[in-house]
């Protein structure tokens, strides 16, 4: 019953409507469409606003050994979890080693968009959650990465780790947007976090409903152009995936002894899947790998069970596992 | 008006490929070539737009150059390196150009 309640607020909340809007006006072929710069100026604002307001809880609440263990957590969940999907994928679908590899990179790494519409749902349910938890998002970008890069380098593919490699994992553009932000919010604390919140508090909401917006369009145009490709078994792993993910997340949550609202976000971030950064790396490092795959089943399959459906089990499971 | 013979490079390669096409270019000495945004298009990986994209793996880029003609072979050797696995079009095109000195 408690679920079903929050689940159906999270459907009726303004950021899932948004996004909803936008799925439709794809699906149904409107000219609806958010010009480039205006999508990736939201996306630098939302970044921004979620690695200060981070930084500054942190500078708020101090470091302790939970959030070091916290972001040992985040790194080994992001390495591990591509080897699970690897596996999975292997079973249920007839895809090649290497387009599997590369699947499983996105699943590994994390969606910051679904991160952000998880604190919103905490927010809304009046849940606290800890601001370091920006961090651990930060720091599972990248090692899903390698992971993928070694289970294709044993079938003898890919290509090896360059410095241009490198730089694309390690340096691209929303981990150095995430945690220079959190890092100026670390420092200025709460009197800087006051100085600018008319502008990165009180819009915050409005604009992940545009950027929402924007998501459901593009993953509306992914699932026309893509319908190809979802065979059932590549569907079934989309769904079931994200709450593998999410079962690692609230484990390494209860390890930590972390709150019901950090424990959720750990959930969040282990069942989202990446569609920034990890296929811009993909594309890089295994230029082989059909993108139309790993696109629609993180943008267009995995993202949208997430916000729909994925939060509001996600926050009931870790109210169940915390007591909280 | 006195126009010269020249060929006319252009290679629409995926966005994230761009900096390394140009440094490969650099490097083999082709210093003159313009980068320009492609909005989207249709090919053998499927029908794609550059609009609502945030990240840089869904978009394409056109890099265009002309050389003289006896330089060709080393900028197209420089640019297969870098464009022989990843998704676009290398094309060739013969053209005219005022101002001979400057390719």
């Amino acid at each position: 019953m408690e679920f079903l309640s929050l689940a159906l607020g999270n459907l009726t909340s303004p950021i899932i409507l948004s996004f909803a809007l936008g799925l439709f006006a794809a699906l149904a072929r409107s000219e609806l469409s958010v010009p480039e710069a205006v999508a990736k100026g939201l996306s630098i604002y939302l970044l921004f606003a979620i690695g200060f307001k981070g930084g500054a809880a942190v500078n708020e609440a101090g470091l302790g050994p939970t959030l070091l263990g916290a972001l040992l957590a985040g790194a080994v969940l992001s390495f591990a979890l591509p080897f699970a999907a690897f596996a999975l994928l292997r079973v249920m679908t007839r895809l090649s080693a290497l387009d599997a590899a590369a699947v499983a990179a996105h699943y590994g790494s994390i969606s910051i968009v679904t991160f952000v519409a998880g604190t919103s749902v905490l927010e809304g349910a009046g849940i606290a959650s800890d601001g370091w938890m920006v961090a651990v998002a930060a720091v599972m970008e990248a090692p899903a990465i390698l992971s993928a890069l070694w289970l294709v380098a044993r079938s003898g593919e890919g290509r090896s780790l360059d410095a241009d490699l490198w730089r694309e994992i390690l340096l691209n553009g929303s981990i150095v947007l995430l945690v220079g932000s959190f890092v100026i919010g670390w420092i200025t604390g709460a009197e800087g976090l006051d100085r600018i919140a008319p502008f990165i508090v009180a819009p915050f909401q409005g604009v992940l409903c545009l950027f929402l917006l924007d998501m459901g369009l593009v993953a509306g145009r992914g699932l026309r152009e893509a319908r190809a490709v979802l065979r059932p078994g590549l569907l079934i792993f989309g769904l079931t995936m994200p709450l593998i993910g999410a079962a690692a997340g609230g484990l390494s949550g209860v390890m930590l002894g972390l709150g019901t609202g950090s424990t959720m976000l750990f959930m969040v971030l282990g069942a989202s899947a990446s569609y920034i950064a990890v296929p811009a790396a993909m594309r890089v490092a295994l230029p082989a790998a059909n993108p139309s795959i790993y696109l629609t089943l993180s943008l267009g399959v995995t993202f949208p069970f997430n916000l729909t459906l994925g939060l509001a089990i996600y926050l009931a499971a870790a109210r169940l596992i915390t007591g909280g | 008006m006195q126009t010269h013979s020249a060929k006319r490079v252009e290679i629409i390669i995926e966005a994230m490929m761009e900096r390394r096409l140009t440094e490969a270019l650099l490097a083999a000495e082709v210093t003159g070539f313009t980068v320009l945004p492609v909005h989207g298009g249709s090919g053998r990986s499927g029908h794609w737009t550059r609009a609502g994209q945030i990240g840089r793996a869904g978009g394409m880029v056109a890099v265009v150059c002309i050389v003289r003609p006896d330089r060709l072979d080393g900028l197209l050797d420089a640019a297969f390196e870098v464009v022989e696995s990843h998704i676009g079009v290398v094309s060739v095109t013969d053209c005219e150009v005022l101002r001979a000195e400057r390719f």
